[in-house]
């Protein structure tokens, strides 16, 4: 991405089913502010559904950090799951569609990769994984 | 603690319980004006400065002894009932931590040598003892308000003869999901119909958990021989699912009830003339 100045960022812990719905509000009510459009603050707030749900599912509990970012022209939203889980061995299989290593739609992780504007991933085995994701106004 | 101790501590708190028990209720009364009368903590005092007594007797020194069963049980029943008026945890702990005070008072008069280290050290215990039960008690408002609210959030209504739908309203997660799928079989046994609706106009969001659940809520419902119709599929949220890459398949949506409705009264219309002598 651009340079983009941040405003201060929101930690939720990510442990329950419970803090995913948190996660999902709190984009929800940031990618209002950032005036994305109805459809993106959709996909944004699914997409985050989605990474909340994997760092909740596969990365045993972790982090999401949520903020509105701005580069002067335009506003958006940046957000940022972490975990110290496992990691992810394969990344080429873990984002290929219907692919799951556990009981999902094997969707998740490489949906949300074509709901938001950007997507980058960090992971290693045994590590944890990080998974960046931004949308921004248009 | 030396039993002898134990026995000066009681007998002066015997003989001074007047002049402790008032400090005690100054000072929670101070705090707790106007949510409870002086009447119903002066009793409440007097509950817990017996059973306290009562236990220090038994030659009970920590709150977890046997001795202080009876304690336990009344501050328990105490903080249960201020967590369902409502009372903030500070207000809950207070009337159990102003005893200190009392205690205070009795040291600060001349001719007490007592130690009362002991029992204030009781007192904290009391004080973390009236915490949890506080927190546990709310904790079971809040599990029994959610269930509640589960059974709530999901009805399913008739809406024509022969037609059930769902509207479902918020965040659909396995709980949910298998109280709509277990509610939704009964009514299509129950009400003989043919017809399922799944409204889901009201969820913010369809990821992939959520149409996972969706899918197999309607597969359940064909089995047992209905047809299923998922409606209210705004244009935001099909637009979010053909980008997710999630397949409905030969699963029948609509972007309204009405037009589900409609639908499904057509089905139903041509079964139903069938039937009718012209």
């Amino acid at each position: 991405m651009t340079a983009a100045t941040s405003e201060t960022a929101e930690r939720l812990p990510v442990r329950a089913d419970s803090d995913v719905v948190k996660v999902r509000q709190l984009v929800r009510s940031l990618a209002q502010q950032a005036r994305l459009s109805l459809v993106d603050q959709t996909k944004l707030v699914t997409a985050a559904s989605e990474l909340a749900r994997n760092t909740l599912v596969y990365g045993g509990g972790g982090e999401a950090e949520v903020e509105l970012v701005s580069d002067g022209a335009r506003t958006g939203v940046r957000a940022v799951f972490s975990d110290e889980g496992p990691g992810i061995p394969d990344l080429d299989l873990a984002l290929t569609d219907g692919w799951t290593s556990g009981s999902g739609l094997g969707l998740g992780l490489s949906g949300s990769r074509r709901l938001v504007q950007h997507f980058a991933i960090d992971t290693a085995p045994g590590v944890g994984t990080r998974v960046e994701i931004a949308t921004w106004s248009r | 603690m030396a039993p002898v101790a134990t026995d000066t501590l009681v007998r002066t708190l015997v003989e001074r319980a007047e002049t402790v028990r008032a400090a005690w209720l100054e000072a929670a009364a101070a705090e707790l004006h106007g949510r409870t009368t002086r009447g119903e903590l002066e009793r409440e005092q007097s509950d817990i400065l017996d059973a306290l007594l009562d236990g220090l007797r038994a030659g009970g020194t920590t709150l977890s002894d046997a001795a202080f069963d009876q304690l336990r049980g009344i501050l328990a029943d105490v903080s249960a009932a201020r967590a369902r008026l409502g009372f903030t945890p500070r207000e809950t702990a207070i009337g159990v931590f102003a005893l200190k005070e009392g205690l205070y008072r009795l040291t600060s008069d001349d001719d007490v040598a007592v130690d009362v280290t002991p029992l204030l050290r009781l007192v904290d215990d009391l004080g973390l003892f009236t915490f949890e039960t506080y927190a546990a008690a709310r904790e079971a408002i809040i599990s029994e308000q959610a269930e509640q609210l589960l059974e709530l959030s999901t009805p399913v209504v008739k809406l024509w003869e022969g037609v059930v739908a769902v509207p479902l309203v918020g965040t659909l997660d396995s709980a949910r999901t298998q109280v709509v799928m277990e509610k939704l079989l009964n009514t299509l046994v129950d009400t003989g119909s043919e017809h399922a609706i799944i409204d889901i106009t009201g969820v913010p969001a369809v990821d992939t958990q959520v149409a996972q659940h969706l899918l197999k809520t309607v597969v359940a419902a064909r089995l047992m021989g209905a047809e299923c119709t998922i409606s209210g599929i705004r244009p935001q949220i099909a637009q979010t699912i053909v980008a997710l890459g999630i397949e409905f398949g030969d699963i029948r949506t609509r972007a309204t009830l009405a037009d589900a409705l409609v639908d499904a009264l057509r089905a139903n219309g041509r079964t139903a003339s069938a039937g009718v002598p012209a």
